[in-house]
């Protein structure tokens, strides 16, 4: 990489030798790529490293070493959720003891490090920063130093901001020295898709299980995406923008998609149309069989494969506020339909902490509360990597869930019908 | 059988090792968060969507990949298996290492002093041909010498 005096200062040790491990580790990935300079940060970060597990000894030396050479980041950042929330999410003590004393144990000190070098508040803490409720949302064209799969796929796709899929710590390495190195989807050139997949369903497919058979299929990928604005129009609303989420997540953590373009609805093939495809990209159609024989391969990780549901996450991605106040009507509704007035296993919605504020103060709010669900702004995954749930019976409609849990997938309205009671 | 295949070097060294091969992309978090998280004292594959891993013990083998995938916490969980000690002796990428690999393996080595091997772009035909237990031989200029 070229560096401009100034990074060669750092470089240099100018700046002290914190900043100029930074530096060298942002240029050691970026000669990788052949990157030939750095290019300045231009919106605040969001960071993927919201948990204290003391196993992550290297994150908090790191942090301390930064804290102690009196840096702070040039950018703010938010940060993914918090592990742990036992007023919403009940423990009992012995899983209590795992989640405060064990994997979670510098949850508190590792907290005053983020403050410190320049988390942007107390309620930062979510997966889906850029929800309108949560307010870090980078406009088109903007450059990021963000990681969090579901994240940097939903800026580069949706928002048309650019960044590349960072690791945690080159995340905040770069909202520290507010530079990146050029390379990757910060270049036209590899925003370009070098697939290109038809979507050709009877119903509109599952935003979930559709981002699952992309992410599988394209893994690194850039998939333009045909047929999906039959179902989802033309228009970046908030419905289509939660579909989005959900399934840009999916391809993210089953592969690793990290930028979609949908035919005439996301910003770039609004613009540029199928002048975005290569060339030489590849094709592949999904259809009804597909999306079911996807479904049908995910592995069931239960000891007791028949076992009956003991609690159920919905929200992995944190829940828009479209999806919570649909989910709050669709699980009244249902329950009225099935004769029942409480869920059938203990349910846990997932949002970020803004829009469970708001959502709190609505009588949505008091639909879910009498249907016994639960609203809390954790992690699920961090919940469920906790080893004593591994034998539990869990279910979950997140794609990413089940990527990384033991957790058991089924469709919105598997997960309806279960918990409301639904006799089948 | 022998066969001799010349990569690209992301951190240099020599070692003689034993092969462990995912066909498919290697889901970083998945693969390696249950035994780093219970402390195990080696990592053993937890990734349910990768048969070629899932339950295969995965400290000190030659990893023989084509990238890795999943979560950006990919290169952090790099960096502190390295920092634990518990990582593969090398990792040998078909393709074109990928960013969340990248910035783990260059994380351990700038952060923890980590020697792990990183070689990338030694195309389809290393993966096609390496097997599960082959001898690899790795030399500082990206050579790779697989016998079985």
């Amino acid at each position: 990489m070229k560096l401009t005096k100034e990074e060669q200062d750092i470089l240099d040790g100018k700046q002290g030798e914190v900043m100029a491990k930074m530096l060298r580790t942002l240029v050691e990935v970026g000669d990788i790529f052949g990157a030939e300079r750095f290019v300045d940060v231009t919106h605040d970060g969001h960071i993927v490293t919201s948990m204290g597990i003391p196993l992550l000894k290297p994150v908090f030396r790191t942090m301390q070493e930064i804290i102690d050479a009196g840096i702070t980041a040039k950018w703010k950042f938010t940060a993914d959720p918090r592990p742990i929330d036992y007023k919403n999410v009940k423990c009992n003590l012995l899983d209590k003891l795992v989640f405060s004393k064990v994997m979670y144990g510098k949850q508190h000190d590792y907290e005053e490090q983020l403050n410190k070098v320049g988390l942007r508040d107390k309620d930062a803490f979510s997966c889906t920063c850029y929800q309108p409720e949560m307010g870090n949302i980078p406009k088109k064209g903007d450059i990021l130093s963000w990681a969090e799969s579901s994240a940097v796929v939903y800026a580069n796709s949706v928002l048309g901001a650019r960044c590349n899929r960072n690791s945690g710590m080159i995340d905040l390495f770069g909202c520290i020295l507010g530079k990146v190195p050029e390379f990757g989807l910060l270049l036209d050139e590899n925003r370009k898709a070098n697939w290109v997949i038809e979507v050709k369903t009877t119903k509109i497919p599952e935003a979930q299980i559709l981002g699952s058979a992309i992410g599988i299929a394209v893994q690194d990928g850039v998939p333009y995406i045909k047929g999906l604005d039959k179902w989802l129009g033309t228009e970046l609303d908030s419905k289509t923008c939660s579909y989005l989420k959900d399934m840009g997540a999916a391809s993210a953590s089953n592969g690793a998609v990290g930028l979609f373009h949908v035919a005439n609805l996301t910003p770039e093939a609004k613009e540029q149309g199928e002048k975005l495809i290569k060339k030489d990209a590849k094709t592949l159609v999904i259809d009804d069989l597909y999306l079911q024989k996807t479904y049908a391969d995910y592995p069931i990780l239960w000891k007791d494969k028949s076992a009956k549901p003991k609690l159920c996450f919905i929200g992995c991605p944190h829940l828009s506020m479209e999806q919570l106040n649909e989910w709050a009507d669709k699980i009244f509704n249902s329950l009225i339909k099935n004769g029942r007035t409480k869920v059938t296993c203990r349910t846990i919605l997932c949002t970020s902490p803004a829009i469970a504020k708001i959502f709190r103060s609505t009588a949505q709010y008091l639909k879910l509360e009498a249907a016994g669900a639960k609203l809390t702004s954790i992690c699920p995954l961090m919940y469920l990597n906790n080893p004593l749930t591994h034998s539990r019976p869990i279910i979950t409609c997140s794609n990413k869930l089940r990527t990384y849990t033991a957790a058991r997938f089924y469709t919105e309205q598997e997960i309806l019908d279960i918990i409301t009671g639904k006799e089948v | 059988m022998e066969k001799t295949f010349k990569g690209r070097v992301i951190n240099a060294g020599e070692l003689v090792g034993t092969a462990l091969v995912s066909h498919a992309g290697l889901n970083t978090l998945a693969t390696f968060q249950k035994s780093a998280l219970m402390n195990a004292k080696q990592i053993i594959g937890s990734d349910q969507n990768n048969p070629d891993l899932y339950g295969k013990v995965i400290t000190g083998k030659v990893l023989c990949l084509p990238q890795t995938i999943g979560s950006t916490t990919g290169g952090m969980v790099l960096q502190t298996v390295c920092s634990m000690g518990l990582n593969p002796s090398a990792m040998l990428f078909s393709e074109e290492i990928d960013s969340l690999a990248a910035s783990g393996v260059i994380l351990a080595k700038i952060w923890e002093d980590s020697k792990m091997i990183a070689i990338d772009k030694l195309g389809a035909d290393f993966l096609d041909f390496v097997q599960n237990g082959d001898e690899i031989t790795i030399k500082t200029d990206g050579t790779v010498i697989v016998k079985r």
